[in-house]
Protein backbone atom coordinates (compact mmCIF):
# COMPACT_ATOMS: atom_id res chain seq x y z
CA UNK A 1 0.00 0.00 0.00
CA UNK A 2 1.65 3.51 -0.69
CA UNK A 3 2.47 6.14 1.75
CA UNK A 4 0.14 8.62 3.27
CA UNK A 5 3.33 11.16 1.68
CA UNK A 6 2.67 8.82 -1.84
CA UNK A 7 -0.86 9.35 -2.31
CA UNK A 8 -1.23 13.07 -1.16
CA UNK A 9 1.20 13.63 -4.04
CA UNK A 10 -1.14 11.61 -6.12
CA UNK A 11 -3.86 13.83 -5.30
CA UNK A 12 -1.95 16.75 -5.60
CA UNK A 13 -1.04 16.13 -9.39
CA UNK A 14 -4.20 14.96 -9.98
CA UNK A 15 -5.44 18.57 -9.15
CA UNK A 16 -2.89 20.08 -10.73
CA UNK A 17 -4.65 18.87 -14.10
CA UNK A 18 -7.50 20.42 -13.55
CA UNK A 19 -5.37 24.22 -13.25
CA UNK A 20 -7.01 27.03 -12.51
CA UNK A 21 -10.63 26.60 -13.75
CA UNK A 22 -12.58 26.41 -10.49
CA UNK A 23 -15.67 25.04 -12.15
CA UNK A 24 -13.91 21.79 -12.92
CA UNK A 25 -12.51 21.16 -10.13
CA UNK A 26 -15.69 21.16 -8.35
CA UNK A 27 -17.28 18.76 -10.86
CA UNK A 28 -14.31 16.54 -10.23
CA UNK A 29 -14.57 16.96 -6.67
CA UNK A 30 -18.30 16.20 -6.96
CA UNK A 31 -17.72 13.20 -9.58
CA UNK A 32 -15.40 11.95 -6.88
CA UNK A 33 -18.35 12.08 -4.12
CA UNK A 34 -20.47 9.71 -5.99
CA UNK A 35 -17.50 6.85 -6.09
CA UNK A 36 -17.65 6.72 -2.26
CA UNK A 37 -18.71 3.45 -1.18
CA UNK A 38 -22.67 3.03 0.33
CA UNK A 39 -23.09 4.10 4.31
CA UNK A 40 -24.59 1.36 5.77
CA UNK A 41 -28.37 2.73 6.90
CA UNK A 42 -28.48 2.10 10.51
CA UNK A 43 -25.56 4.55 11.07
CA UNK A 44 -27.24 7.10 9.36
CA UNK A 45 -27.83 8.72 13.27
CA UNK A 46 -27.99 11.65 15.25
CA UNK A 47 -24.32 10.59 17.47
CA UNK A 48 -22.64 9.86 14.16
CA UNK A 49 -22.98 13.46 12.63
CA UNK A 50 -19.82 14.94 12.90
CA UNK A 51 -20.40 19.18 14.66
CA UNK A 52 -18.85 21.95 12.82
CA UNK A 53 -20.27 21.19 9.60
CA UNK A 54 -22.19 23.27 7.27
CA UNK A 55 -23.82 20.41 5.40
CA UNK A 56 -24.15 17.53 7.47
CA UNK A 57 -21.63 14.44 7.76
CA UNK A 58 -21.93 10.97 9.31
CA UNK A 59 -18.61 8.97 10.05
CA UNK A 60 -18.14 5.62 11.78
CA UNK A 61 -15.12 3.68 12.01
CA UNK A 62 -14.42 -0.02 12.92
CA UNK A 63 -10.78 -2.06 13.42
CA UNK A 64 -10.00 -5.24 11.07
CA UNK A 65 -6.20 -6.58 11.71
CA UNK A 66 -5.11 -3.44 13.64
CA UNK A 67 -6.14 -1.15 11.04
CA UNK A 68 -9.21 1.23 10.95
CA UNK A 69 -11.73 1.03 8.49
CA UNK A 70 -13.49 4.77 8.31
CA UNK A 71 -16.94 5.17 6.27
CA UNK A 72 -18.52 8.50 5.70
CA UNK A 73 -21.37 10.25 4.20
CA UNK A 74 -22.80 13.41 3.51
CA UNK A 75 -26.03 15.26 2.43
CA UNK A 76 -23.79 17.17 -0.23
CA UNK A 77 -21.87 15.42 -3.27
CA UNK A 78 -19.17 18.54 -2.12
CA UNK A 79 -18.68 16.99 0.90
CA UNK A 80 -18.78 13.85 -0.23
CA UNK A 81 -15.72 14.42 -2.72
CA UNK A 82 -13.57 16.12 -0.22
CA UNK A 83 -14.40 13.01 1.94
CA UNK A 84 -13.57 10.55 -0.45
CA UNK A 85 -10.09 12.36 -0.43
CA UNK A 86 -9.74 12.03 3.28
CA UNK A 87 -10.47 8.44 3.42
CA UNK A 88 -8.25 7.57 0.18
CA UNK A 89 -5.11 8.94 2.34
CA UNK A 90 -6.39 7.66 5.65
CA UNK A 91 -8.68 4.57 5.21
CA UNK A 92 -7.41 1.24 6.22
CA UNK A 93 -4.30 2.33 8.16
CA UNK A 94 -2.80 2.10 11.55
CA UNK A 95 -3.93 4.01 13.97
CA UNK A 96 -0.46 5.39 14.70
CA UNK A 97 0.01 5.85 11.17
CA UNK A 98 -3.01 8.01 11.23
CA UNK A 99 -2.53 9.96 13.76
CA UNK A 100 0.51 11.35 12.55
CA UNK A 101 -0.32 11.90 9.54
CA UNK A 102 0.35 15.27 7.92
CA UNK A 103 -2.49 16.16 5.28
CA UNK A 104 -0.40 19.02 3.33
CA UNK A 105 -2.52 17.76 0.52
CA UNK A 106 -5.66 19.72 1.54
CA UNK A 107 -3.48 23.15 1.06
CA UNK A 108 -1.60 22.33 -1.50
CA UNK A 109 -4.88 21.91 -3.30
CA UNK A 110 -5.80 25.08 -2.57
CA UNK A 111 -8.71 23.91 -0.77
CA UNK A 112 -9.53 27.00 1.17
CA UNK A 113 -10.47 28.93 -2.13
CA UNK A 114 -12.38 25.76 -3.44
CA UNK A 115 -14.89 25.12 -0.96
CA UNK A 116 -14.77 28.41 1.01
CA UNK A 117 -13.83 29.28 4.54
CA UNK A 118 -16.80 27.82 6.73
CA UNK A 119 -16.57 24.48 4.50
CA UNK A 120 -12.96 24.68 5.46
CA UNK A 121 -13.76 24.59 9.35
CA UNK A 122 -16.60 21.85 8.56
CA UNK A 123 -13.12 20.10 6.92
CA UNK A 124 -11.21 20.27 9.78
CA UNK A 125 -13.97 19.05 12.20
CA UNK A 126 -14.01 16.21 9.59
CA UNK A 127 -10.03 15.42 10.14
CA UNK A 128 -10.23 16.07 13.56
CA UNK A 129 -13.41 13.60 14.15
CA UNK A 130 -11.08 10.77 12.32
CA UNK A 131 -8.16 11.47 14.43
CA UNK A 132 -10.09 11.00 17.45
CA UNK A 133 -11.47 7.18 16.30
CA UNK A 134 -7.49 6.65 15.47
CA UNK A 135 -6.75 7.29 18.79
CA UNK A 136 -9.63 5.52 20.63
CA UNK A 137 -8.79 2.79 18.67
CA UNK A 138 -5.00 3.04 19.87
CA UNK A 139 -5.58 3.49 23.50
CA UNK A 140 -8.04 -0.23 23.17
CA UNK A 141 -5.04 -2.07 20.97
CA UNK A 142 -2.92 -0.93 24.08
CA UNK A 143 -4.40 -1.79 26.98
CA UNK B 1 -40.31 55.57 -17.04
CA UNK B 2 -37.73 52.91 -17.81
CA UNK B 3 -34.02 53.11 -16.00
CA UNK B 4 -31.10 53.16 -17.65
CA UNK B 5 -29.55 50.50 -15.92
CA UNK B 6 -25.88 50.82 -17.29
CA UNK B 7 -25.34 54.04 -16.26
CA UNK B 8 -26.88 52.91 -12.82
CA UNK B 9 -23.95 50.10 -12.62
CA UNK B 10 -21.71 52.65 -13.29
CA UNK B 11 -22.26 54.20 -9.76
CA UNK B 12 -21.27 51.17 -8.38
CA UNK B 13 -17.99 50.51 -8.12
CA UNK B 14 -18.13 46.88 -6.34
CA UNK B 15 -19.89 45.65 -9.65
CA UNK B 16 -17.33 45.89 -11.39
CA UNK B 17 -14.81 42.91 -11.03
CA UNK B 18 -14.35 39.69 -11.44
CA UNK B 19 -14.30 36.60 -9.18
CA UNK B 20 -13.24 33.08 -10.17
CA UNK B 21 -12.24 34.93 -13.35
CA UNK B 22 -15.64 35.53 -13.99
CA UNK B 23 -17.38 38.91 -14.11
CA UNK B 24 -19.19 39.51 -10.75
CA UNK B 25 -23.14 38.76 -11.10
CA UNK B 26 -24.07 40.27 -7.54
CA UNK B 27 -27.70 38.33 -6.68
CA UNK B 28 -27.30 38.16 -3.26
CA UNK B 29 -29.42 41.44 -2.74
CA UNK B 30 -31.81 40.11 -0.30
CA UNK B 31 -28.47 39.42 1.79
CA UNK B 32 -27.24 43.23 1.55
CA UNK B 33 -27.06 45.58 -1.72
CA UNK B 34 -24.17 47.29 -2.93
CA UNK B 35 -23.72 51.11 -2.32
CA UNK B 36 -23.47 53.97 -4.83
CA UNK B 37 -20.62 56.12 -4.91
CA UNK B 38 -22.43 58.81 -3.41
CA UNK B 39 -22.82 56.66 -0.39
CA UNK B 40 -19.06 56.64 -0.28
CA UNK B 41 -18.58 59.51 -0.76
CA UNK B 42 -20.71 60.58 2.06
CA UNK B 43 -18.77 58.43 4.53
CA UNK B 44 -15.16 59.94 3.54
CA UNK B 45 -16.79 63.60 3.49
CA UNK B 46 -18.17 63.37 6.46
CA UNK B 47 -14.77 62.14 8.40
CA UNK B 48 -13.17 64.36 6.47
CA UNK B 49 -14.82 67.56 7.05
CA UNK B 50 -17.58 67.02 9.59
CA UNK B 51 -16.65 64.68 12.07
CA UNK B 52 -17.70 65.68 15.60
CA UNK B 53 -20.13 64.23 18.11
CA UNK B 54 -23.81 65.60 17.53
CA UNK B 55 -26.36 67.10 20.30
CA UNK B 56 -23.56 68.33 21.89
CA UNK B 57 -20.95 70.75 22.03
CA UNK B 58 -21.63 74.26 20.27
CA UNK B 59 -19.35 74.75 17.93
CA UNK B 60 -18.97 74.55 13.98
CA UNK B 61 -18.36 71.06 13.24
CA UNK B 62 -21.11 69.81 16.14
CA UNK B 63 -23.49 71.56 14.83
CA UNK B 64 -23.33 70.70 10.96
CA UNK B 65 -23.04 67.22 12.07
CA UNK B 66 -26.28 67.42 14.25
CA UNK B 67 -27.89 68.85 11.28
CA UNK B 68 -26.97 66.24 8.40
CA UNK B 69 -28.30 63.71 10.71
CA UNK B 70 -30.84 64.89 11.45
CA UNK B 71 -31.58 65.43 7.69
CA UNK B 72 -31.13 61.81 7.82
CA UNK B 73 -34.32 61.55 9.91
CA UNK B 74 -36.29 63.90 7.72
CA UNK B 75 -35.45 62.13 4.72
CA UNK B 76 -36.31 58.64 6.30
CA UNK B 77 -39.52 60.24 7.61
CA UNK B 78 -40.33 61.11 4.41
CA UNK B 79 -39.59 57.74 2.52
CA UNK B 80 -41.61 56.24 4.82
CA UNK B 81 -44.35 59.17 5.19
CA UNK B 82 -44.49 59.25 9.47
CA UNK B 83 -45.91 61.79 10.93
CA UNK B 84 -43.26 63.54 12.22
CA UNK B 85 -39.40 62.96 12.32
CA UNK B 86 -39.74 62.28 16.43
CA UNK B 87 -41.19 58.75 15.38
CA UNK B 88 -37.80 57.45 13.50
CA UNK B 89 -35.30 55.94 16.13
CA UNK B 90 -31.82 54.79 14.49
CA UNK B 91 -30.61 51.14 15.48
CA UNK B 92 -28.42 49.38 14.46
CA UNK B 93 -30.63 47.34 12.02
CA UNK B 94 -33.97 45.53 12.03
CA UNK B 95 -32.74 42.96 14.45
CA UNK B 96 -32.06 45.37 17.11
CA UNK B 97 -35.14 47.47 16.00
CA UNK B 98 -37.17 44.36 17.16
CA UNK B 99 -35.63 43.98 20.32
CA UNK B 100 -35.99 47.36 21.30
CA UNK B 101 -39.79 46.62 21.04
CA UNK B 102 -39.45 43.42 22.54
CA UNK B 103 -37.50 44.84 25.78
CA UNK B 104 -39.65 47.88 26.12
CA UNK B 105 -43.24 47.83 24.63
CA UNK B 106 -43.07 43.73 25.38
CA UNK B 107 -41.95 44.13 28.83
CA UNK B 108 -44.02 46.79 29.59
CA UNK B 109 -47.19 45.76 28.02
CA UNK B 110 -47.50 41.99 27.52
CA UNK B 111 -48.09 39.75 30.64
CA UNK B 112 -49.06 36.03 31.60
CA UNK B 113 -51.02 34.80 29.08
CA UNK B 114 -51.16 37.17 26.76
CA UNK B 115 -50.59 36.56 22.82
CA UNK B 116 -47.94 37.51 20.17
CA UNK B 117 -48.91 36.54 16.73
CA UNK B 118 -45.99 36.09 14.15
CA UNK B 119 -45.63 33.70 11.03
CA UNK B 120 -44.34 30.67 9.34
CA UNK B 121 -42.47 33.36 7.22
CA UNK B 122 -40.53 35.19 10.16
CA UNK B 123 -36.52 35.58 9.72
CA UNK B 124 -35.26 34.47 13.25
CA UNK B 125 -34.62 37.90 14.07
CA UNK B 126 -38.34 38.31 13.96
CA UNK B 127 -39.09 34.70 16.12
CA UNK B 128 -36.48 34.68 19.23
CA UNK B 129 -37.17 38.28 20.61
CA UNK B 130 -40.79 36.94 21.30
CA UNK B 131 -39.33 33.53 22.61
CA UNK B 132 -37.71 35.30 24.83
CA UNK B 133 -40.09 37.65 26.15
CA UNK B 134 -42.58 34.88 26.39
CA UNK B 135 -40.25 32.44 28.31
CA UNK B 136 -39.87 35.52 30.35
CA UNK B 137 -43.51 36.51 31.09
CA UNK B 138 -45.77 33.30 30.34
CA UNK B 139 -46.77 35.44 27.41
CA UNK B 140 -47.81 32.82 24.42
CA UNK B 141 -46.54 32.56 20.77
CA UNK B 142 -49.10 31.62 18.01
CA UNK B 143 -47.90 31.26 14.82
CA UNK B 144 -50.03 31.91 11.53
CA UNK B 145 -49.74 28.76 9.36
CA UNK B 146 -49.16 29.15 5.15
CA UNK B 147 -49.79 27.20 2.27
CA UNK B 148 -47.80 25.19 0.07
CA UNK B 149 -46.83 28.25 -2.26
CA UNK B 150 -45.48 30.26 0.56
CA UNK B 151 -48.65 32.78 1.42
CA UNK B 152 -50.30 33.28 4.99
CA UNK B 153 -53.75 31.57 5.51
CA UNK B 154 -55.94 34.86 6.46
CA UNK B 155 -58.74 33.02 7.65
CA UNK B 156 -56.24 31.12 10.27
CA UNK B 157 -54.78 34.54 11.22
CA UNK B 158 -58.08 35.38 12.21
CA UNK B 159 -59.13 32.76 14.00
CA UNK B 160 -55.61 33.37 16.71
CA UNK B 161 -56.92 36.75 17.14
CA UNK B 162 -58.48 37.44 19.91
CA UNK B 163 -58.59 40.22 23.05
CA UNK B 164 -55.96 38.56 24.45
CA UNK B 165 -53.74 39.37 21.71
CA UNK B 166 -51.01 42.37 22.50
CA UNK B 167 -49.19 42.06 19.03
CA UNK B 168 -48.81 40.80 15.85
CA UNK B 169 -45.34 40.97 14.73
CA UNK B 170 -44.82 39.88 10.89
CA UNK B 171 -42.69 39.79 7.78
CA UNK B 172 -43.92 42.33 5.12
CA UNK B 173 -42.07 40.43 2.14
CA UNK B 174 -40.00 37.45 3.23
CA UNK B 175 -36.48 37.25 2.51
CA UNK B 176 -36.45 33.46 1.89
CA UNK B 177 -39.29 33.36 -1.04
CA UNK B 178 -40.43 37.07 -1.43
CA UNK B 179 -44.33 36.71 -0.58
CA UNK B 180 -45.10 39.87 0.24
CA UNK B 181 -48.32 39.70 2.94
CA UNK B 182 -51.37 41.33 2.76
CA UNK B 183 -50.20 43.51 5.83
CA UNK B 184 -52.88 46.32 5.34
CA UNK B 185 -55.48 43.30 6.25
CA UNK B 186 -53.78 42.54 8.63
CA UNK B 187 -53.13 45.47 10.43
CA UNK B 188 -57.20 46.41 10.35
CA UNK B 189 -57.62 42.90 11.62
CA UNK B 190 -55.37 42.80 14.36
CA UNK B 191 -56.88 46.75 15.55
CA UNK B 192 -59.92 45.89 15.88
CA UNK B 193 -58.80 43.49 18.92
CA UNK B 194 -56.96 45.78 20.26
CA UNK B 195 -53.82 44.61 19.10
CA UNK B 196 -50.40 46.61 17.58
CA UNK B 197 -48.57 45.49 14.86
CA UNK B 198 -44.84 45.42 14.06
CA UNK B 199 -44.25 44.82 10.37
CA UNK B 200 -40.42 43.66 9.78
CA UNK B 201 -39.75 45.69 6.69
CA UNK B 202 -36.31 44.28 6.56
CA UNK B 203 -36.98 43.01 2.90
CA UNK B 204 -40.32 45.32 1.76
CA UNK B 205 -38.58 49.00 2.05
CA UNK B 206 -36.42 48.65 -0.95
CA UNK B 207 -38.70 46.95 -3.45
CA UNK B 208 -42.19 48.46 -2.08
CA UNK B 209 -43.79 52.14 -1.42
CA UNK B 210 -44.17 52.37 2.11
CA UNK B 211 -46.75 54.69 3.56
CA UNK B 212 -46.99 54.02 7.35
CA UNK B 213 -49.89 56.73 8.21
CA UNK B 214 -51.52 55.04 5.35
CA UNK B 215 -50.83 50.95 6.53
CA UNK B 216 -51.29 52.14 10.50
CA UNK B 217 -48.68 50.03 11.28
CA UNK B 218 -47.75 50.86 15.05
CA UNK B 219 -44.30 49.76 14.24
CA UNK B 220 -41.92 49.18 11.50
CA UNK B 221 -38.47 47.61 11.46
CA UNK B 222 -35.81 48.21 8.57
CA UNK B 223 -32.13 47.83 7.91
CA UNK B 224 -29.91 50.49 5.67
CA UNK B 225 -28.11 48.12 3.81
CA UNK B 226 -30.64 46.52 2.39
CA UNK B 227 -31.00 49.95 1.06
CA UNK B 228 -28.13 50.70 -0.86
CA UNK B 229 -26.63 52.57 2.46
CA UNK B 230 -24.28 51.85 5.17
CA UNK B 231 -24.12 48.00 7.21
CA UNK B 232 -24.71 48.27 11.48
CA UNK B 233 -27.78 51.36 10.83
CA UNK B 234 -31.55 50.55 11.19
CA UNK B 235 -35.03 52.11 11.45
CA UNK B 236 -37.82 52.01 14.57
CA UNK B 237 -40.69 53.43 13.31
CA UNK B 238 -43.35 53.84 15.88
CA UNK B 239 -46.13 56.14 16.53
CA UNK B 240 -45.62 58.58 18.85
CA UNK B 241 -48.06 57.81 21.89
CA UNK B 242 -46.83 54.36 21.84
CA UNK B 243 -43.11 55.42 21.54
CA UNK B 244 -43.83 58.01 24.46
CA UNK B 245 -45.54 55.26 26.83
CA UNK B 246 -42.73 52.95 26.26
CA UNK B 247 -39.76 52.95 28.90
CA UNK B 248 -36.10 53.37 27.33
CA UNK B 249 -34.08 50.63 26.19
CA UNK B 250 -30.53 51.06 27.03
CA UNK B 251 -30.04 52.98 30.59
CA UNK B 252 -28.35 56.40 30.19
CA UNK B 253 -30.87 58.32 28.92
CA UNK B 254 -32.14 59.83 32.28
CA UNK B 255 -29.03 59.85 33.89
CA UNK B 256 -27.69 62.35 31.40
CA UNK B 257 -30.16 64.85 31.82
CA UNK B 258 -28.93 65.49 35.25
CA UNK B 259 -25.41 66.18 34.15
CA UNK B 260 -25.34 67.97 30.81
CA UNK B 261 -25.25 71.18 29.00
CA UNK B 262 -29.45 72.31 28.23
CA UNK B 263 -28.32 71.75 24.45
CA UNK B 264 -28.13 68.16 24.93
CA UNK B 265 -30.99 67.34 27.61
CA UNK B 266 -33.18 65.04 25.53
CA UNK B 267 -35.19 62.47 27.03
CA UNK B 268 -38.20 63.07 24.95
CA UNK B 269 -38.74 60.44 21.38
CA UNK B 270 -36.50 60.26 19.62
CA UNK B 271 -33.96 60.83 21.95
CA UNK B 272 -35.13 58.84 24.79
CA UNK B 273 -34.45 55.78 22.57
CA UNK B 274 -30.38 56.72 21.21
CA UNK B 275 -28.13 56.32 24.12
CA UNK B 276 -25.07 56.92 23.52
CA UNK B 277 -22.97 57.99 20.79
CA UNK B 278 -24.85 56.43 17.57
CA UNK B 279 -23.74 55.85 14.10
CA UNK B 280 -22.83 58.94 12.74
CA UNK B 281 -21.41 58.45 9.63
CA UNK B 282 -23.61 55.98 8.43
CA UNK B 283 -26.79 57.75 9.45
CA UNK B 284 -25.50 60.86 7.56
CA UNK B 285 -24.45 58.50 4.80
CA UNK B 286 -27.63 56.92 4.39
CA UNK B 287 -29.34 60.10 3.19
CA UNK B 288 -27.38 59.50 0.12
CA UNK B 289 -29.04 55.84 -0.24
CA UNK B 290 -32.81 57.63 0.26
CA UNK B 291 -31.60 60.36 -2.28
CA UNK B 292 -30.38 57.24 -4.46
CA UNK B 293 -33.72 55.39 -4.44
CA UNK B 294 -35.59 58.73 -4.68
CA UNK B 295 -34.18 59.69 -7.59
CA UNK B 296 -34.63 56.72 -9.11
CA UNK B 297 -38.63 56.49 -8.23
CA UNK B 298 -39.72 53.50 -6.12
CA UNK B 299 -41.99 52.69 -8.95
CA UNK B 300 -39.56 52.47 -11.27
CA UNK B 301 -37.39 50.18 -9.43
CA UNK B 302 -39.82 48.00 -8.81
CA UNK B 303 -40.99 47.86 -12.30
CA UNK B 304 -37.52 46.82 -13.44
CA UNK B 305 -37.33 44.37 -10.57
CA UNK B 306 -40.16 42.85 -11.55
CA UNK B 307 -39.17 41.97 -14.81
CA UNK B 308 -35.79 40.60 -13.90
CA UNK B 309 -38.26 38.59 -11.28
CA UNK B 310 -40.49 37.57 -14.35
CA UNK B 311 -37.67 37.06 -17.11
CA UNK B 312 -35.82 34.32 -14.54
CA UNK B 313 -38.64 32.62 -13.33
CA UNK B 314 -39.74 31.86 -17.33
CA UNK B 315 -35.85 31.04 -18.40
CA UNK B 316 -35.53 28.34 -15.60
CA UNK B 317 -38.87 27.12 -15.54
CA UNK B 318 -37.47 25.18 -18.55
CA UNK B 319 -34.90 23.76 -16.85
CA UNK B 320 -34.93 19.92 -16.16
CA UNK B 321 -34.75 19.57 -12.43
CA UNK B 322 -35.74 23.56 -11.50
CA UNK B 323 -38.24 23.17 -8.02
CA UNK B 324 -39.09 26.82 -7.68
CA UNK B 325 -39.80 27.31 -4.25
CA UNK B 326 -42.43 29.69 -2.91
CA UNK B 327 -44.68 30.53 -6.14
CA UNK B 328 -46.89 33.68 -4.40
CA UNK B 329 -48.68 35.50 -6.31
CA UNK B 330 -47.65 38.58 -4.58
CA UNK B 331 -43.46 38.87 -4.46
CA UNK B 332 -40.41 41.08 -4.29
CA UNK B 333 -38.03 40.05 -6.35
CA UNK B 334 -36.74 36.94 -5.12
CA UNK B 335 -35.78 33.70 -6.73
CA UNK B 336 -35.78 30.97 -3.73
CA UNK B 337 -35.19 27.25 -5.98
CA UNK B 338 -33.88 23.74 -5.58
CA UNK B 339 -32.11 21.55 -7.89
CA UNK B 340 -33.46 18.58 -8.43
CA UNK B 341 -31.09 15.66 -5.72
CA UNK B 342 -28.84 18.37 -5.61
CA UNK B 343 -28.02 20.09 -2.42
CA UNK B 344 -28.57 23.72 -2.32
CA UNK B 345 -24.80 24.34 -0.89
CA UNK B 346 -23.53 22.56 -3.88
CA UNK B 347 -24.90 24.41 -6.30
CA UNK B 348 -24.38 28.10 -4.50
CA UNK B 349 -20.43 27.02 -4.84
CA UNK B 350 -21.17 25.86 -8.53
CA UNK B 351 -22.74 29.26 -8.87
CA UNK B 352 -20.05 31.17 -7.41
CA UNK B 353 -17.34 29.33 -9.61
CA UNK B 354 -19.18 31.34 -12.46
CA UNK B 355 -18.62 34.52 -11.17
CA UNK B 356 -22.51 34.39 -9.30
CA UNK B 357 -22.82 35.23 -5.70
CA UNK B 358 -25.98 33.70 -4.27
CA UNK B 359 -27.32 32.70 -0.95
CA UNK B 360 -27.79 29.17 -0.06
CA UNK B 361 -29.06 27.31 3.13
CA UNK B 362 -32.27 28.10 5.48
CA UNK B 363 -31.92 31.83 5.54
CA UNK B 364 -32.31 32.22 9.23
CA UNK B 365 -35.95 30.75 8.15
CA UNK B 366 -35.86 27.40 9.97
CA UNK B 367 -39.19 27.19 10.99
CA UNK B 368 -40.38 27.96 7.36
CA UNK B 369 -37.76 25.24 5.77
CA UNK B 370 -39.19 23.20 7.97
CA UNK B 371 -42.46 23.75 7.38
CA UNK B 372 -42.04 23.26 3.47
CA UNK B 373 -39.90 19.90 4.00
CA UNK B 374 -36.63 21.20 3.00
CA UNK B 375 -33.48 21.74 4.20
CA UNK B 376 -32.75 24.93 2.53
CA UNK B 377 -33.26 26.38 -1.10
CA UNK B 378 -30.82 28.72 -3.54
CA UNK B 379 -31.90 32.25 -3.56
CA UNK B 380 -31.15 34.43 -5.59
CA UNK B 381 -32.66 38.05 -5.38
CA UNK B 382 -32.31 41.28 -7.44
CA UNK B 383 -31.89 44.79 -7.51
CA UNK B 384 -31.82 47.81 -9.69
CA UNK B 385 -28.65 47.03 -11.10
CA UNK B 386 -29.34 43.65 -11.94
CA UNK B 387 -29.63 43.18 -15.87
CA UNK B 388 -31.68 40.77 -17.74
CA UNK B 389 -28.17 39.79 -19.37
CA UNK B 390 -27.46 38.73 -15.78
CA UNK B 391 -30.50 36.40 -15.45
CA UNK B 392 -29.57 34.89 -19.11
CA UNK B 393 -26.41 34.00 -17.55
CA UNK B 394 -27.84 33.10 -13.88
CA UNK B 395 -30.58 30.62 -16.35
CA UNK B 396 -27.43 28.93 -18.21
CA UNK B 397 -25.36 28.06 -15.29
CA UNK B 398 -28.12 26.82 -13.46
CA UNK B 399 -29.40 24.47 -16.36
CA UNK B 400 -25.56 23.87 -16.79
CA UNK B 401 -25.38 22.52 -13.16
CA UNK B 402 -28.60 20.68 -13.14
CA UNK B 403 -27.28 18.58 -15.75
CA UNK B 404 -25.38 16.58 -13.57
CA UNK B 405 -27.79 15.06 -12.18
CA UNK B 406 -30.87 15.53 -14.21
CA UNK B 407 -29.96 14.22 -17.41
C1 LIG C 1 -37.02 39.65 6.73
C2 LIG C 1 -35.81 40.00 7.52
N1 LIG C 1 -35.93 40.34 8.81
C3 LIG C 1 -34.87 40.68 9.55
C4 LIG C 1 -33.59 40.69 9.04
C5 LIG C 1 -32.45 41.08 9.92
O1 LIG C 1 -31.83 42.26 9.47
P1 LIG C 1 -30.47 42.75 10.10
O2 LIG C 1 -29.54 41.58 10.06
O3 LIG C 1 -30.04 43.87 9.22
O4 LIG C 1 -30.77 43.17 11.51
C6 LIG C 1 -33.40 40.34 7.71
C7 LIG C 1 -32.05 40.29 7.13
O5 LIG C 1 -31.61 39.31 6.59
C8 LIG C 1 -34.54 39.98 6.94
O6 LIG C 1 -34.40 39.65 5.65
Amino acid sequence: MSSIKDIQDEIVSEFEILGDDKESTIFYIMELGASLDAFPEEERKEENIIKGCQSKVWLVADEQDGKINYKADSNTDITKGLISLLLRVLNNRKPEEILNAELDFVSRIGMGSIIGSQRSNGFASMIKQIKLYALAFQTKQNV
Amino acid sequence: MSLNIDQIRGLFPVLHQEVHGKPLIYLDNAATTQKPQSVLDALSTYYSHDNSNIHRGAHALADRATRYYEETREAVQEFINSKESAEIIFTKGTTESINLVAQTFGRKFIGKDDEIIISTLEHHSNIVPWQMLCEEKGAILKIIPITESGEIIFEEFQKLLSPKTKLVSIVHASNALGTINPVKKIIDAAHEVGAKVLLDGAQSTTHLEIDVQDLDCDFLAFSAHKLYGPTGLGVLYGKREILEAMPPFLGGGEMIKEVTFEKTTYNVIPFKFEAGTPNIADVIAFKSSLDFIKGLGKKNIKNHEDDLLAYSNELLTSVKGFIPVGTAIEKVSVLSFNIKDMHPFDVGVMLDANGIAVRTGHHCTQPLMKRLGIDGTVRASFAVYNTKLEIEKLAESVAKIARIKNK
